[in-house]
């Protein structure tokens, strides 16, 4: 199973993104569990600019502008 | 050329009569819309394809240990092509200081990022023309190197939050650099979602602007927000402080403004005051400065933002 982490305090950008992910993992069809950090010690763990998409403990994205839907597949079928 | 088109549309179109009112409104949203959006998306373009080859990441390692000064003018430089969200601005606070990026150069790199923002400059662009644009440019750069020098010389470290010096990252992850058609490729996406985010606001200045512009006597606001006018300035940065989403709405009805009266100095001020200053953003920063720290902030930027309106009054 794949864990997927969406980073981010929670902003407009950040709940893009976790619907982004989830998305991505309805359409590629794979088990994946989605987390929403927003603990600042645990985002500055993997980046400094949110909102970031970590898969497996790899960051895979970080920072605006956001990915396309499609590159958000692309990202997570990467560690898959 | 889009003069005349918008003109068609107007008279021959519409087949509304040539110097009537609601013919001027129609003529000047038409061609207004249709300016701005081809501004907007050409430049969100090509500002999203430079942004993508300065992540904070970058940042962060050229703004460490630099000397107050050049620090600065790096800061400021680096904040209008540096893309980031102001909801990472503690992540990104926290991460500079643990990189040993000074206090002051840190705050221009702040206070630069979201003034000289792409969609305001466009805008000023549009409306006002480059000249107005490039001096709003200028100016936001020298308001983010000055304000971050005092805030340097202050030494105010002890008002950032205690819990920030104690975070050790490590650095984090960094993701692999993207080939440039994948720059393209994200600038693209990236243009559309901005655009779609406001078109709409846009839209609705535009007309409120239209309507000015058509329905509302030329000298209208000469009396209230003219240079004669003292208090025009500090009330316009007083109103410019709680807007902050709607900097692209606010601007179109400015425009109309200026034709009727008000003065460039209070309104680049009041743009800078809504792009600058903004609640939610203070409620961000207060996570990482203590209350002390975030006063200072806004009371030097508001004194430096109506020092400006002063000056561009008095010169342009």
């Amino acid at each position: 199973m794949l864990e997927i982490k969406v980073l981010g305090p929670g902003c407009m950008n950040c709940h893009k993104m976790e619907e982004l992910a989830k998305a991505a993992v309805k359409e590629l069809g794979i088990d994946a569990r989605i987390e929403k950090i927003s603990e600042i010690q645990e985002i500055m763990k993997y980046t400094m600019s949110t909102p970031g998409l970590v898969v497996n403990n790899k960051l895979k994205h970080s920072g605006k502008p956001l990915p396309s839907p499609e590159k958000v597949k692309a990202l997570i079928k990467e560690e898959a | 050329m889009l003069k005349a088109f918008s003109a068609y549309i107007t008279y021959n179109l519409f087949g509304l009569a040539e110097g009537s009112r609601i013919a001027g409104a129609l003529d000047f949203f038409i061609y207004d819309t249709i300016k701005i959006f081809l501004l907007l998306s050409s430049i969100i373009f090509v500002i999203s394809v430079i942004r993508s080859y300065f992540p904070p990441e970058k940042t962060k390692r050229i703004l460490s240990h630099k000397k107050i000064f050049i620090g600065n003018i790096l800061a400021a430089l680096l904040g209008v092509v540096t893309p980031f969200c102001s909801c990472s601005a503690v992540p990104l606070f926290i991460g500079f200081v643990e990189a040993g990026v000074p206090l002051g150069v840190t705050f221009s790199f702040l206070i630069s990022s979201p003034m000289v923002n792409e969609v305001a400059v466009v805008l000023l662009w549009g409306l006002f023309g480059w000249k107005i644009a490039a001096v709003y440019i200028g100016t936001g750069l020298l308001v983010a190197i000055f304000a971050g020098l005092v805030i340097g010389k202050l030494k105010l470290e002890k008002w950032i939050e205690d819990y920030v010096f104690k975070i050790h990252s490590g650095g984090g992850q960094e993701t692999a650099a993207p080939a440039f058609r994948e720059r393209l490729e994200a600038a693209r996406w990236n243009t559309v979602d901005i655009l779609k985010k406001v078109w709409l606001f846009i839209i609705i200045a535009i007309a409120i602007g239209g309507f000015i512009h058509g329905y509302v006597p030329e000298d209208f606001l000469v009396h209230y927000a003219g240079k004669e006018n003292p208090f025009a300035v500090p009330l316009a940065v007083a109103i410019g402080v709680p807007l902050y989403s709607n900097a692209a709405g606010v601007i179109p009805i400015v425009y109309a403004l200026v034709e009727k009266g008000m003065s460039m100095g209070t309104v680049l001020a009041f743009m800078m005051a809504v792009t600058a200053l903004s609640l939610p953003e203070m409620i961000i920063l207060r996570k990482v400065l203590k209350v002390e720290l975030l006063a200072v902030f806004v009371g030097i930027m508001t004194v430096t933002i109506i020092a400006v309106g002063y000056l561009f009054n008095a010169i342009l």
